[in-house]
Parts: structure tokens; C-alpha cells; sequence
């Protein structure tokens, strides 16, 4: 007879093997899906995971897609970790992302032609208010009126793609574009473009931000009074509420927070790689993110590490398409198997697993 | 503008058809939630349905196999969660939050070959002279037989669940799962099976998207809907009448913005298309506030794992 004994302390060495092994699953059924599709597996996961890298000549393209990618992800999946560790469900990432990157584009645009340094700036600014602000509304309705923050942050991503719309056919159209729905492109506007800092390497803004991000967060989350808070209210909420941790602080700071990295992420790819406020501009990162936290562990450090991995799927997904045909979809799927094998393993990390029954001891 | 061309016949009939795959999805997310787990992947069980009914509809051109194979693909994979949450005991939240995503590519990658194609038409339930009624001949009369499936769902859930022996072990086991235990049920069955029956239910709902309501298959076609039965499930405080009212209400307004469209109402077209979500949050909201029962209604166990110690 199995038997599952829940363990004291969950076990480190198998907390942090486990998203090794989840991946190893995910590549083994993801290889038996490819083989279903008509692939080749092995061409396959070798295509998505180590062409992109060291493959000449994709590689001198893809690999600095991969921070391109993975500055986002990590940017956003770090705000979704500090709220998921105390207990608070953001799982509209991508409508904040959506809506930092309007209104950080529309601040700027506002200023169009100045070549004022102060522009970026501004954008920046506006582009976490943005986010801030679209993650305030469920943060609100929660602390006053009880609302479930699941369904509303997720309700305002299906609102906050029609106002993508509208915008880009009608405020922030592009004057000069013919009719075309889209904005200005502000990569060819240089007070207002976030330009490839180092050449070759796809480190922009956005991406040097997000390294700082996580070394901040791990600082927070391990050395500082708010981080040991945001802790406690998630493990334990009558003891946090006896410790006099204030529970609506808790909330507005973490959907605020996470509002904010999201913003400034849809900011900086709008300003740099994307370019323009488009009607398809909403790439599903907000979601993917969430994969990628939940990858990391919920910890910093890990989720630098699962947004590099994710970006790589990303990347070798664009090429597995282009070479061998493998549908898009193919990628999403693959993507939500990891998460799901993970969440799997993760029984192993909070219980001990004993064979045969138990002894009545006295 | 011209309003007087909305007929309050047509308009009620065709919420009847608006308001079934949530109403579906709704019902059955309430029963799961009454055994006292919360099921987030709703969305990803209907998009499931909707792919698997239209590819087996279209196939074999009858759509009652679709619907049939719909309800055991979204049982399967909602099976997939109870797996995960009752047996290896994942979060739940999470847990469902992945089977969306599961859901949606799987469903993207299946349906792939199918896009654009049309649906075989399900036939309605002939009533003779009684559909020529005026005003109920389209409101009672007029119907595919889901619609009435979906009505009969709603009594029987009721019924089961308020005067049945099931319907209260079901419901001890949603309240409190260490009494239920003490008692000698067998908590962690009795959720999956509760955990399946909403899954099918949910891939009916899908079912009817793809093969009554558009009919055909497009990626992501669900559009939240599955989002939004489970917000009717809270606006409902976890009734099968009031998921009915819940759904028919949420049915009639999508109606009432397509027609307002088609009426050439001059307002943006994004609006009225995030009417819905909007109309959702504001009920979300209205409800948790209420000096009513509305918000402690869930069920006490609603989310928490149950492992049993021996």
C-alpha cells in the first residue's frame, strides 16, 4: 500500500530537482506528440533546444532573442511570484502588459517629434502607472468589497485587448500610416526608442531591468521586513494577522507591484522590439509568465533561470515551425505540459512517499 | 437606429441559445465546487469539448456523437486535475490555471486542420402546430434538444442535490471533508467523480459552441466564456436555480449587444464587446458586497486539499 506523509519542512534538493525532472517529462511526451504529428522527436527537441543556441547560421539570430524574450517573462513572472507566494491569484499579467505598454506609448507620443531626453523617461514612468493601475482595479475590489481577484484581473485582459483596439484604430493611429491601424513606430524616433544596448545581444532597457528586479526581489524576499510579510501571509494568515501584518496592505502592495513590472514590460517591448502599439501587439506573455513562476519555484533566482528556459522554447517553437512545419499550437501545448508535470512533482517536494501500512504505535 | 426591429420573441429565444454552453459549464463547475474543489479550468475543459465535438460531428455528420464524445474528452482531462489535485495533491489553483493552458493548445493543435469548415447541423425537436404559437411557439417551441437537455440539467442538479442521499454526502464532503471521512465516505472518490461529471459538462458547453452556436471551429473560440461560467457560479451562490437566472441574464445581455450592433447603434464596436467582462466584474462585485448571503454561501472546504491521515 502507497501512502503519501506530509513532510515538516518541505525538501530543498527535491524542490529544486524537480523542475529538472519536469522538464525531462515534458520533452519525453512532447517528443511522443511530435512522433504523433509526423516528426521526427529527436529532430525535434533538438531543433527546439539546442539549434537556436549553437546552430549556425540560426543561431547568431536567435540567441539574443532569447534575453529579447526572456526579459519580459522574467519581468512580469517576478511581480505573479511575490503575490502567488502570499496567496494573491494576479492572473491578468497580460491585460497590465497591455495597458503599461498604451499608456507609456501614449505619453509618449503626446511629445511627438520633441527629441527631449526627457521622453523615455516619461514613458517609463507612465508605462508602470499603466500597468499599476489596470492591477489596481482588482486590488481594490478585493480589500473593499471581497471580489474574487482571479476572475477580475482575468476579466480586465479580454477588456484591455478591445481598448488595444480601439487605440491602435483610432487615438494612437499613426497619422502618416496611410490608414493602416497601428501607431507611430517609436523604434525609428530615438528619444522614444529603446534601443539594443550592447550589439548582439539583445540586452535592452527592459532586460538590464528585469536583472535588477531579481536581485532586488531576492533581497526583499530573504532580507527585508516586507518580504518576511508577504511570506507570512500566504503560509500562515491568522498568524500573519496576530503579527500585525495588515492584510489590505498586503494586497494593494502585491497586485500594485505586480501591476507595475508587467506595465514596464509591455513598455519596453513596445519600445523596443515590437515598435508600435498594433491590434496583435498582446503576445501572451502575461500568461506564459505565470508558467515561468511557478517553473522558478516562485523564486527569484529561479525564475531568472525558468524565463531563459521559456524564451528558449519560444525561440526553438519559431524554428521547429520553420523547419519542420510543427503547428504553433504544438509549442503552447508544450508549454502547458511543463507546468502541469511540474505541479505533478511537486508532490514529492511536500510529502514523502512510504510503501506498506502503518503501525499503530502508542 | 432602429430598435423596434428587435423582436422580444426572437430576442428570448435566441439568449435561450446564448445562455447554454455557460449555463453548461456553470452547472457543472457548481456541482464540483459543492464538493468542495475549485475547478479553475473551466475554459480549457469547454475549449476541449468544442474541438473534440466538432471534429467528431463533422466526421462522422452526426452531432450528437459529438456531443457525446465531447462530455468523455472533458471528462478525461478534467480527470487529468483530479489526478493532479486529489491524488498527488498539486494546488488547486494552479492546477486548474494549467489545464486552461493545456486546453487551448491542445485544442489549437487538434482543431487545426479543421478551421474554417462548417458544422453538420443538429435538427430541432419537431413540436408540430404548437412552434407556429405566437410568442411561445419561439421561446418554448423552437428549440435544438441541448436547450432542453441543458433545462432538464438544471432540475435534476437541483433535485439531487437538495433531496437526495447523494446530494448530502456530496455536500458533506464540500463542507467539511474530515467529518465526511469520520463518517466512513470516501472523500477523495466521491470529488473525482464530481470533478468528471463537471468536466463533461463543461465539454457539452464547448460542444454547443462548435457545433450549434457559430457552428464551426475557430482557435481560442471560447473567448472566456469558461472564465465566465465560473463568475456565474459565485453570482449564483452555488444554487442550480440561480445558475439558470445567472446565465440566462449573462445569455440575454451578449443578445442584447449582438442585436444593438446589428441595429446599427452608433457606438464603438470595442465596447459593446467588452460589455460582457465588464457586466461580469460589476455583478462579481455587486454580489461579494451585498449585505446577503451571496459571498458565504461557498461551500467551507471550497479549495482546500484533503489528505487523509491514517
Amino acid at each position: 500500500m502507497v501512502r503519501l506523509e506530509k513532510r515538516l519542512n518541505p525538501n530543498r534538493t527535491v524542490a529544486m530537482l524537480t523542475p529538472l525532472l519536469a522538464v525531462l517529462l515534458t520533452m519525453l511526451a512532447g517528443g511522443i506528440m511530435f512522433a504523433l504529428l509526423g516528426n521526427d522527436p529527436f529532430e525535434a527537441i533538438r531543433v527546439i533546444f539546442w539549434d537556436p543556441l549553437f546552430a549556425e547560421p540560426f543561431a547568431s539570430y536567435s540567441r539574443p532573442q532569447l534575453l529579447v524574450k526572456a526579459g519580459p517573462l522574467i519581468l512580469i513572472a517576478i511581480g505573479l511570484s511575490i503575490g502567488f507566494r502570499a496567496g494573491i491569484w494576479n492572473i491578468g499579467a497580460e491585460g497590465q502588459y497591455i495597458m503599461g505598454a498604451i499608456c507609456g506609448a501614449a505619453a509618449g507620443l503626446a511629445f511627438y517629434p520633441s527629441e527631449s531626453p526627457l521622453i523615455f523617461p516619461l514613458m517609463v514612468l507612465f508605462g508602470g502607472l499603466g500597468g499599476w493601475a489596470w492591477a489596481m482595479i482588482p486590488a481594490v475590489l478585493k480589500v473593499r468589497f471581497g471580489t474574487n481577484e482571479i476572475l477580475v484581473s482575468l476579466m480586465l485582459v479580454y477588456v484591455a485587448e478591445n481598448i488595444l483596439a480601439m487605440v491602435s484604430t483610432g487615438v494612437l493611429r499613426n497619422p502618416e500610416g496611410m490608414g493602416f491601424p497601428g501607431s507611430r513606430n517609436l523604434g525609428h524616433w530615438d528619444a522614444a526608442s529603446n534601443p539594443e544596448l550592447i550589439e548582439g545581444t539583445g540586452m535592452h532597457w527592459g532586460v538590464a531591468l528585469s536583472l535588477v528586479v531579481v536581485i532586488a526581489t531576492y533581497v526583499m524576499m530573504t532580507r527585508h521586513i516586507r518580504g518576511f510579510h508577504v511570506r507570512l501571509a500566504g503560509e500562515a494568515p491568522r498568524a500573519a494577522r496576530f503579527a500585525g501584518v495588515n492584510p489590505t496592505r498586503i494586497v494593494i502592495f502585491c497586485l500594485g507591484l505586480a501591476g507595475a513590472l508587467a506595465g514596464l514590460a509591455g513598455l519596453f517591448e513596445v519600445s523596443g522590439p515590437a515598435g508600435q502599439i498594433t491590434i496583435d501587439f498582446a503576445s501572451g506573455y502575461g500568461f506564459t509568465a505565470i508558467i515561468v513562476a511557478f517553473l522558478g519555484r516562485l523564486h527569484p533566482v529561479g525564475i531568472l533561470l525558468a524565463g531563459l528556459l521559456m524564451a528558449l522554447t519560444y525561440i526553438g517553437g519559431e524554428l521547429a515551425q520553420l523547419l519542420l512545419g510543427v503547428p504553433a499550437a504544438a509549442i503552447q501545448l508544450f508549454q502547458g505540459m511543463l507546468l502541469f508535470f511540474l505541479l505533478a512533482m511537486d508532490v514529492f517536494t511536500n510529502y514523502r512517499v512510504r510503501f506498506g501500512t502503518t503501525k499503530v504505535t502508542a | 437606429m432602429d430598435l423596434s426591429a428587435i423582436d422580444p420573441a426572437l430576442l428570448v429565444a435566441a439568449l435561450m441559445v446564448s445562455a447554454t454552453p455557460i449555463l453548461l459549464a456553470a452547472l457543472g463547475e457548481m456541482v464540483v465546487e459543492r464538493a468542495g474543489v475549485l475547478n479553475l479550468g473551466v475554459e480549457g475543459m469547454m475549449i476541449i469539448g468544442a474541438v473534440t465535438g466538432f471534429i467528431v460531428g463533422f466526421n462522422t455528420e452526426v452531432p450528437a456523437l459529438g456531443f457525446v464524445a465531447a462530455a468523455f474528452a472533458s471528462a478525461l482531462l478534467a480527470l487529468a486535475f483530479g489526478l493532479l489535485t486529489q491524488v498527488l495533491l498539486s494546488n488547486q489553483v494552479a492546477t486548474g490555471l494549467g489545464l486552461t493552458l493545456v486546453g487551448l493548445g491542445l485544442s489549437a493543435l487538434l482543431g487545426k486542420p479543421y478551421e474554417g469548415m462548417k458544422a453538420p447541423t443538429l435538427s430541432q425537436i419537431d413540436f408540430g402546430p404548437l412552434s407556429d404559437l405566437p410568442f411561445l411557439g419561439p421561446v418554448l417551441f423552437g428549440h435544438d434538444p441541448v436547450v432542453y437537455l441543458s433545462l432538464l440539467l438544471v432540475l435534476v442538479v437541483w433535485y439531487v442535490i437538495k433531496h437526495t442521499r447523494v446530494g448530502l454526502i456530496l455536500r458533506a464532503v464540500g463542507e467539511n471533508h474530515d467529518a465526511a471521512h469520520a463518517l466512513g465516505y470516501k472523500v477523495v472518490r466521491i470529488r473525482l467523480a464530481a470533478i468528471a461529471f463537471g468536466g463533461s459538462l463543461a465539454g457539452l458547453g464547448g460542444a454547443y459552441l462548435s457545433l450549434v452556436r457559430l457552428p464551426q471551429w475557430t482557435e481560442g473560440m471560447t473567448a472566456g466564456a469558461g472564465w465566465i461560467a465560473l463568475a456565474i457560479v459565485v453570482f449564483a451562490s452555488w444554487r442550480a436555480g440561480r445558475v439558470l437566472i445567472g446565465a440566462y441574464l449573462f445569455g440575454g445581455l451578449t443578445v442584447l449587444q449582438l442585436n444593438l450592433q446589428a441595429a446599427g447603434v452608433t457606438i464603438g464596436v470595442q465596447y459593446l464587446s467588452m460589455a460582457p467582462y465588464l457586466i461580469t466584474i460589476l455583478v462579481l462585485v455587486l454580489i461579494t458586497s451585498g449585505k446577503g448571503r451571496g459571498s458565504h454561501a461557498a461551500p467551507a472546504s471550497l479549495g482546500r486539499a484533503f489528505q487523509q491521515s491514517r
